[in-house]
Parts: structure tokens; C-alpha cells; sequence
């Protein structure tokens, strides 16, 4: 019963607990609609206070409401609860009012533009005559942002090798459990090789009747799937093998291995792209020409894979010593060790770890943009620039990120589920 | 025995040599071939380029090295911003991530999937050509603060003017170490009399006192000069005086800060979530008030966990700031691997720089942040 606690202003019987109930609703209420009247109809019903106080009214209101709304142990389950999760104390009141009224302010005019203002029917720029989003343009633009320059007529090549990919991709999970010991092999050698040869035959094209587009044509979000999947297939044996190399005893092979890591983790991936760029084709003799797609992807690469390393470095120390003795008790050598005991367990280990570089590989990807190759954010720049089609970028931006937003999210949230379901106790 | 531990290392070897064996051979054939020769003099020659945003002094007739300075100045000055701002705002949304409170649990965590889950170069494309863009024009820009405009060509506000600033930095500086000494003095005190004197206070006391009274008996000066608008021609207008803030700087702070944000919050939840419940408990339990629980048993166990994942968040942002590129914020990759490579055509030397400068960054970083994780580990006996 002290005086900060200000609890003399409540009843504190039982049976009062109605009337100190009403006037916090009211109070409450009287707030949220001073807000939304200042809001939405610019009338401010306090305009008789002076200004400052006659400014934060919905908030005061309504933190002297919830005040009132605060009794423990009420009886009501559903105040009770209320009570516990946003109106503990007069800080976490203030705090929770202000999100409210945030949402107030901010939900109505985004909705309005997302949704109730947006334009999406016809097909030229005179369409969009709300004030809102003009989806049209998204809409118009549509196969641009997903296969780049790539010809109209020919963009069922880009489905159909997808399609092939994935179908091969997916083989993991119905091969019988004989043939599962020959995965690793499958998706580190046979898988990349396969894809490999789809996509230069297919998407490239050149035979077999089909017409050649050159890789500067290719782009939108697809580039991006295959900038990022080719990158994500090479970059993990590799990482493996650094981080093997530099938890390794032989000199040479660590030091060299560090260095190795530590240069490509203390460089910007912008200045590796660069490099690729300008730097790249004065190393190789002369008249040789490595295509431009293939060098940013083995920069990625390289790039990735030290991080990849530094990841599957933590799950190897994270590994009790008993484990390595234990092998090497029985008997096994260097690799057989490590390729039936310590790596299938530090795999496990580093699911989260591993995710997140694939995530932030992903979202890497637009950087490609400085050599030249335009995936869904440089097509959104070239796109902007159309004199037909000025002033839309806030769509454009928003519709990648949307994009990105779920491919990563969705993303993390596997990975999060393959955590759980990998766990083994220890 | 001894010929598998040699092999490995002879084959690794010949490996490396080989490959940056053919590259330079290819390099000076290649250099021959189109009449290039490899050097670093072209750095003392004159520049003659223009750069829209500088720290310090430069024009065109300035060298390469000076644009080099330049250019790595403003990537530091991004990376010193973004790094302070991303620690506040994460701490303070890694902290709500753990409230009691539902709906501020709630926002902390939509903020950190939402911007943790999109491209930083896409961020910085929506602040600088859609938010940033939306901004109004000079002559329409509302006065904030009393002294400030936003504008669509940046932010202008008073600009502070000094008078013997030497006098007061070097204040400052004193300030800062004798704070240093005096939390060293505190911490002995308390370590053989138990006794605990109020640090922050008086730090916080010096750190603001003694550059204060420069002001009283240094003669230090300080004046504001104010932006002016000014009609530059029927409907071009203009901001005369005070400071300029290029909303390239703006965009990049903002994209920066806002994604790195999100990491170092879930590196703070992560750490503090780490500490036992019971170290709480029988913190509380031998009469340490929940302040004191906080400061003398929770930090420093959390900051354990929190600083080396932190750390990686600062690099990473270092080297993010090299997407300025994308939106032409002079830092060293545009001035340099960009304006100052396409001019000399010196592309080894200048891409050799480049990544140099920022292996340093890096390696300085991490090598403080070690010995500061080194100083604050458990002293194991």
C-alpha cells in the first residue's frame, strides 16, 4: 500500500471492481477514439487543453483506462489475461497503447495503398488512376522481373529445365534406403553436372533446334535461382574441405587453408564481383574468354565458402574430443573418421549455421548487378528508367522484397523445422 | 608414416604454386600485350575528378591518394554511424524481444523477420529511390526543429561553428581518460573495501564538465550557422549555410543500420536467454537490488555470449557499406575501384588497394574485439 503504487484511486473491494472496470473501458475507449477522430476526420476533440497535453490526450486517456483496467486477480479470465500480457505496469501500459494507436496511424493508409487505392486492371500507365499502389505496372512488367531479356517466345525453356531440376533435386526422398549411402555423391557430383548440362543445352540452347540466348539476356528472379543454386551446390564441399584443411595438423595445409578463409571473409563481396570483372580476365592468357555468368558464379563461390567453412569449423569443435578417440580407437583412418563419425554429427550441428549462409547467399545475389548482370533488383532499375513507365519504383521495390521475403522466410523456417528434427540428445 | 604427412603438404603446395604461377605469368603477358606497366605511381598523379561528398579538403587537382582517403574516410564515417546506431536500436529491440509485454514481444519480432528476411541492396534502393524520393523539394520543405530541413536533396541543418576547437578536443580527450583511470580506482575500491562508488554518474559529471568549463575559461566559442534558402534561378532553389547531409549518406545509414539491426538483436536475446535463471535468483537471493543484478551478475555474463557474434555484425557492416556503390555514395569503392580505376585503367593496383584496404579493416576489428573478448572472459583456474 504505498503511495507510488497509487492503489487509493481503486476500489479495492471486490463488488467496486465493476464501476473501476467501466470507467477504464471508457476511458480507454475515449482515447482511441480521440485518435482516430484526429486521425482519420482532423477534428481534435481536446483542442480546449494547451498544446502539449492536447497532442498526447488519446494517450493519456487511455494509459489512465488501462490504469483502471489493471486489478489482479479480477475473475474475468479474459481481463486476467489481457492484464498478464500487455498491461502489467503503467511503463508497459504506455508502451502498449503506443503500438495501438501506431497501428491506428499507420495499418488504414497502407491498406489503402496495398489494397483498396491499387489499380491492377488494363495494361498501360493510364490505368493506375488511384492514389494507391499501381499493380499494373507489376503486372505489365511481369516476365521481365522473373526471366530478364530473355525472348518471350522461348521462356518455356527456363520452366521446363526448372521443372527438370527440381524433379532431380527431389530424388532424395524416394530413392530406396540400399542406394542412400550414394546420396552425398549424387548431390555433390552427379547433381551439379546434370543441371549443368540442362541448363547449357536448354536454356542456352544453340542445338538441337533450339535458339541460342546469350547469358547477358538472361535475368530476372530466375538468374537469381540459378546464380544462387549453383553457388549453394559448389560452395559446400568446398567449405567443408577448408574447414577440414584448417583444423588439420599439417602446417602447410592449415596455414594455407586460413589464409585462405580469412582473405575471402575480410573482403566485400562487391569488390570480389569487381574483381571477377575487370581483374579476372587479365590473369588468364590471352584470347581465352570465360563467360561472364560462369566467373560471377565461381566468385560466389569462393566467396561463400569461406564462410561455409568458418561454419562447419564451429560444429567440428563443438564436438567432444571422446568422439575423434573413439574412432581412432577403432581403428579408422583420417577419412573414413571423419566421413562415418565426426562430419555426419557436425552437420547436424550446424543446420542453423548453414541456412543462414545459404540465406545470406540469397540475398547476395543482387550484387551482381556491378557486372553487368541484371537479376530482379537490376531489372527493377532498368525497368524505372523506362520513359513509359516512370515513377514506380515504390511498387517495383516492394514487389521484390516481397519476393525475397519469402523465399528467405521460408527458407529459415525449414531450416528451423530440419533443427528440431535432427536433434539428437546427447 | 612419415610420407602421409608430407604429401598432402607437397601436393597443397604445388597446388598454390601452380596457380598464382600461371596467373602472374598470364598478368605480365597480358600487360605486355596491351602496353601496361604495374606500379604504384599513378597515386601521386593528379586526379581530376570531382567528389560530391568529402570529410576533408579535396578537389580535382588533388592526387589519387588523396581521393583514396577520401573515399575510405566516408566508408568509415557509414561504417562508424551504422555501427553505433545498429547497437542502439538492436540492444534496445533484442531487449523487447523478451518483454512480458505481448504486443511489444510482437513488433520486435515482425521488425527483425522483416528486415533481416529482404536483400540489403534492395533496402537501400527503396530508402533512396522510393522513401528518400517522396521527399519534398527545397523551397517546400517544412522547418523542423527550428533549425532543420528535409529535403529530396538531403538533410540541411545548423551547422556548428568553433572557436579553438583544439582546446576543447583536447578536453575531451582528457575527460576520457580520466575516466578510465577513475573506473579503474572504483573497481579496486570495491574489489578491497566492497565499497561501490557511483560510476556512471560521475563519469557521465567529468565527461560533461570538464569540456564545459573549456567553454568558460578556454576560450572555446560555439556558434550555429543556419541553412538559408536562396533562389538559384525561376525554379531551382537552394540551402545556403549550415550542414549539408547528402541523402545518399541518409539512405545508407538507414538501410545499414536497420538490417544489421536485426542481427545484433537476436544476438542480444540470444545472450542474455543464455544466462541460468538461477544466476538471477541467487543474485537477488544475497540482497543485490534488481539494478545491481543487472549490472554487476547479468551483463557481464550476457556480453559473453553477445560480443563475438556482435563483432561479425560490425564487419559485416563495414563491408556492406561497399553497396554505396550501387547508390553513388562516394566511399573508397566508387572513388576508387570505380571513377579513379576507370581513369588509370590500373586494374590490379587498384582492386589490390581496394581489397586491402578492407582485409585491414577487418583484421584490426576482429584482432580488438579478440583481446576485448580475451579481457572479459571467465578466468579459468
Amino acid at each position: 500500500m504505498t503511495i507510488n503504487h497509487m492503489d487509493f484511486f481503486k476500489p479495492k473491494h471486490q463488488k467496486n471492481r465493476n464501476i473501476s472496470l467501466i470507467i477504464g473501458i471508457l476511458l480507454f475507449s475515449l482515447g482511441i477514439f480521440d485518435f482516430s477522430l484526429n486521425n482519420f476526420q482532423d477534428k481534435n476533440i481536446t483542442f480546449f487543453l494547451p498544446e502539449p497535453i492536447s497532442f498526447f490526450s488519446p494517450l493519456i486517456f487511455s494509459v489512465i483506462g488501462l490504469f483502471f483496467i489493471r486489478i489482479e486477480f479480477s475473475g474475468i479470465k479474459i481481463l486476467d489475461k489481457l492484464n498478464k500480457n500487455i498491461n502489467t505496469s503503467n511503463f508497459n501500459a504506455v508502451l502498449s497503447t503506443s503500438i495501438i494507436l501506431l497501428l491506428i496511424f499507420a495499418l488504414p493508409p497502407l491498406l489503402n495503398w496495398f489494397i483498396f487505392d491499387a489499380n491492377i486492371a488494363g495494361d498501360t500507365k493510364e490505368a493506375c488512376t488511384g492514389g494507391g499502389a499501381c499493380w499494373v505496372y507489376i503486372k505489365v512488367w511481369f516476365n521481365r522481373f522473373m526471366y530478364g531479356m530473355y525472348p518471350n517466345a522461348e521462356q518455356w525453356r527456363i520452366n521446363i529445365t526448372f521443372i527438370a531440376v527440381l524433379a532431380f533435386m527431389a530424388v532424395g526422398f524416394f530413392v530406396p534406403s540400399k542406394l542412400r549411402n550414394y546420396l552425398s555423391f549424387y548431390y555433390t557430383i552427379l547433381l551439379p553436372i546434370i543441371s549443368f548440362i540442362l541448363i547449357y543445352y536448354i536454356i542456352s540452347g544453340g542445338s538441337f533446334g533450339l535458339v541460342w540466348v546469350e547469358t547477358g539476356a538472361w535475368g530476372g528472379l530466375s538468374l537469381t535461382f540459378m546464380v544462387s543454386f549453383f553457388s549453394l551446390i559448389f560452395c559446400f564441399p568446398l567449405g567443408m574441405m577448408l574447414a577440414l584443411g584448417r583444423r588439420s595438423n599439417l602446417p602447410v595445409v592449415k596455414y594455407s587453408s586460413l589464409s585462405f578463409i580469412e582473405f575471402w571473409r575480410g573482403v566485400p563481396l562487391i569488390t570480389v564481383l569487381f574483381m571477377s570483372a575487370v581483374m579476372f580476365p587479365m590473369f588468364l592468357p590471352e584470347g581465352t574468354y570465360i563467360d561472364k555468368l560462369i566467373r560471377v558464379v565461381v566468385a560466389i563461390t569462393l566467396f561463400e565458402a569461406a564462410y561455409t567453412a568458418e561454419v562447419i569449423r564451429g560444429g567440428l569443435q563443438a564436438l567432444p574430443r571422446g568422439q575423434y578417440d573413439a574412432a581412432k580407437s577403432l581403428g579408422m583412418g583420417y577419412w573414413k573418421m571423419h566421413i562415418f563419425v565426426i562430419l555426419p554429427q557436425a552437420l547436424k550441428l550446424v543446420i542453423p549455421g548453414i541456412a543462414n549462409t545459404f540465406l545470406a547467399l540469397i540475398k547476395d545475389t543482387p550484387l551482381i548487378f556491378v557486372v553487368g548482370l541484371l537479376e530482379v533488383v537490376g531489372m527493377l532499375n532498368l525497368a524505372k528508367t523506362n520513359p513509359k513507365w516512370l515513377g514506380f519504383s515504390m511498387e517495383g521495390y516492394v514487389f521484390a522484397g516481397i519476393i525475397f521475403w519469402i523465399i528467405c522466410y521460408s527458407m529459415s523456417k525449414y531450416s528451423q523445422s530440419l533443427e528440431l528434427k535432427y536433434k539428437t540428445d546427447r | 608414416m612419415k610420407i602421409k604427412k608430407i604429401l598432402p603438404q607437397v601436393i597443397t603446395l604445388l597446388f598454390i604454386v601452380l596457380i598464382f604461377g600461371f596467373f602472374t605469368m598470364n598478368a605480365q603477358e597480358n600487360m605486355e600485350t596491351r602496353g601496361l606497366d604495374f606500379g604504384f605511381g599513378f597515386l601521386k598523379e593528379s586526379a581530376s575528378f570531382d567528389i560530391q561528398f568529402s570529410l576533408i579538403d579535396y578537389d580535382g587537382s588533388h592526387s589519387y591518394a588523396r581521393a583514396y582517403l577520401v573515399g575510405l574516410l566516408n566508408t568509415l564515417l557509414v561504417a562508424v554511424i551504422g555501427i553505433i546506431l545498429a547497437t542502439l536500436l538492436g540492444a534496445v529491440v533484442g531487449v523487447a524481444r523478451l518483454s512480458p509485454n505481448y504486443l511489444i514481444r510482437k513488433t520486435a519480432s515482425f521488425y527483425i523477420e522483416f528486415f533481416r528476411n529482404i536483400p540489403l541492396l534492395l533496402q537501400i534502393f527503396f530508402w533512396y529511390f522510393a522513401a528518400l524520393r517522396a521527399l519534398p523539394m527545397p523551397e517546400d520543405a517544412t522547418l523542423l526543429l527550428g533549425s532543420s530541413f528535409m529535403t529530396i536533396k538531403g538533410f540541411y541543418t545548423a551547422a556548428p561553428i568553433w572557436k579553438n576547437f583544439d582546446i576543447f578536443f583536447v578536453a575531451l580527450i582528457i575527460a576520457v581518460i580520466s575516466i578510465f583511470f577513475f573506473a579503474k580506482y572504483a573497481k579496486k575500491k570495491q574489489e578491497q573495501e566492497g565499497k561501490q562508488l557511483p560510476v556512471f554518474i560521475i563519469s557521465l559529471a567529468i565527461f560533461i564538465g570538464l569540456p564545459l568549463l573549456t567553454f568558460l575559461i578556454g576560450g572555446v566559442d560555439l556558434s550555429f550557422s543556419f541553412p538559408v534558402i536562396r533562389q538559384m534561378s525561376q525554379s531551382s532553389y537552394t540551402f545556403d549555410g549550415g550542414l549539408k547531409i547528402p541523402p545518399e549518406l541518409i539512405a545508407l545509414t538507414l538501410a545499414l543500420t536497420l538490417y544489421t539491426a536485426t542481427f545484433i538483436a537476436e544476438n542480444v536475446r540470444a545472450g542474455i536467454q543464455g544466462i541460468v535463471k538461477g544466476q538471477k535468483e541467487a543474485a537477488s537471493s544475497i540482497g543485490l537490488t534488481p539494478n545491481q543484478v543487472l549490472k554487476l551478475v547479468i551483463m557481464p555474463q550476457a556480453l559473453r555470449i553477445i560480443i563475438p557474434p556482435t563483432t561479425n555484425q560490425y564487419l559485416n557492416l563495414t563491408k556492406n557499406s561497399s553497396l554505396a556503390a550501387a547508390i553513388a555514395y562516394p566511399d573508397l569503392v566508387l572513388v576508387f575501384a570505380g571513377t579513379a580505376m576507370m581513369q588509370t585503367g590500373k586494374a590490379i593496383e587498384i582492386v589490390g588497394i581496394t581489397m586491402a584496404t578492407y582485409l585491414t579493416i577487418s583484421l584490426a576489428i576482429s584482432l580488438l574485439m579478440n583481446w576485448y573478448n580475451k579481457r572479459i572472459a571467465i578466468q579459468e583456474k
